[in-house]
């Protein structure tokens, strides 16, 4: 492409290493990632541009006019609207109803663009999966409701810890302390009638169920560096909750 | 039988919770919930008809795949905001917990079973999942070869 400014091919890598990162912080797989910023470029008429995505950076290059952009990618959490609302500027963009620099400017706000569910909300979804899934996987009716009890406490812990520490490890193993603290307390006091159910309910919205699918995705798909590390973030996720009832269930 | 409908809502609510917690868009939370009940029910019915976990947890990640792909065109939204949710009711969290908690108690013949079974039942998920994949990538190369318009 020899007609197209040095300006105008700046933005469009600015705006694929942008597109790339905010998905891969919001929890995407690998696949769409590498799939979202190749039509970006292709639709913006940069055939030849290249990336190496992987999960802690993106290094993106386009022509030879313009150098390589490097992006590191430090914090991982669950977004999921994040990554609907950047697969639908993609669409916008490919469909040419919006421009690039509208694009960019987009996924600059994209934070004030994508409304997060209130914390009550959040609450209640934990206590939502707690709850119900006491009956499903354990068969176990009488405990539905203070399970879900626990399970939305466990949460608020998670959420505050994680919001003031941002160490997901320490947070993880602190509720898991907490929820199992509880559990005991519960079935003593006579409200709940079996400490396992309560939590094996109560740890179900911590557990990493998006790294492990992830995990085994990407490195199915041939991306041999994000899987395993993916891999690990969950195990150290699960081994921090793991330590954290077993430390509990030792002493009470 | 009453028993066997809560469940079904139980795991609806399951599903729906989880979209909560990692931020589905609105649009997406009932289908999430509905994909989740669809896993599950052909996990059960293997599960209670023929046995074995690892081939009911393989159809039952299988169909969670193949569904999110289906109503992912449908809606016009990624797949995976609709296959992280119906997956939650699959998740073997009562064998991983009998693993953590028969290690800490010292039990480690028990706790290697348990764990067996976990790594066995999160491979066949997996595996499930990429099947689904590969079914959407052979429809993909057909539609090439021959031309056709999608279905869905």
């Amino acid at each position: 492409m020899e007609n197209v400014s040095i300006e105008y091919e700046q933005c469009v890598i600015d705006t694929c290493v942008l597109a790339g990162k905010i998905m891969i912080e919001s929890g995407s797989e690998m696949t769409r990632v590498d799939d979202t910023i190749k039509r970006i470029a292709k639709n913006a008429g940069m055939e030849d541009a290249k990336a190496y995505i992987t999960i802690t950076g993106i290094i993106m290059s386009g022509s030879r006019n313009i150098g390589a952009q490097v992006t590191p990618i430090e914090k991982r959490e669950f977004d999921m609207e994040k990554i609907a609302k950047v697969n639908q500027l993609s669409r916008q963009f490919a469909a040419k109803s919006i421009s690039i620099e509208d694009f960019h400017d987009n996924l600059v706000h994209i934070d004030d663009l994508v409304a997060k569910f209130p914390l009550w909300l959040q609450m209640l979804g934990a206590a939502m999966i707690s709850g119900p899934l006491v009956l499903v996987f354990r068969n176990n009716l009488k405990d539905v409701i203070i399970t879900g009890i626990v399970g939305m406490l466990g949460w608020l812990v998670y959420y505050l810890l994680s919001k003031y520490i941002r160490v997901r490890v320490l947070s993880e193993f602190v509720a898991a302390i907490v929820i199992a603290v509880l559990a005991v307390l519960v079935v003593r006091f006579g409200l709940g009638t079996k400490v396992d159910d309560v939590i094996v309910g109560s740890l179900m919205p911590l557990v990493p169920g998006i790294p492990v699918t992830n995990s085994v995705r990407d490195a199915l798909s041939g991306n041999l560096i994000s899987g395993p590390a993916r891999g690990i973030e969950a195990l150290i996720s699960a081994g921090a909750l793991g330590f954290g009832v077993a430390i509990v269930l030792h002493f009470m | 039988m009453w028993i066997f409908i809560i469940k079904i809502i139980c795991v609806y609510l399951s599903a729906v919770g989880f979209g909560l917690i990692i931020n589905l868009p609105h649009k997406a939370l009932n289908a999430a919930g509905i994909n989740g009940v669809i896993g599950w029910l052909v996990y059960f019915t293997i599960l209670q008809n023929f046995g074995g976990l690892a081939s009911a947890n393989f159809f039952g990640g299988l169909s969670v795949g193949l569904v999110s792909i289906v109503v992912a065109r449908f809606k016009k939204m990624p797949a995976i905001l609709f296959d992280v949710p119906g997956l939650v009711p699959l998740v073997p969290g009562g064998q991983a917990y009998n693993a953590i908690k028969n290690f800490a108690l010292g039990n480690y013949n028990v706790a290697f079973d348990f764990l067996a079974q976990v790594i066995w039942i999160a491979g066949s998920i997996a595996l499930g999942f990429i099947v689904a994949e590969l079914c959407l990538k052979v429809e993909k190369r057909v539609r090439k070869i021959t031309g056709s318009k999608p279905i869905i």
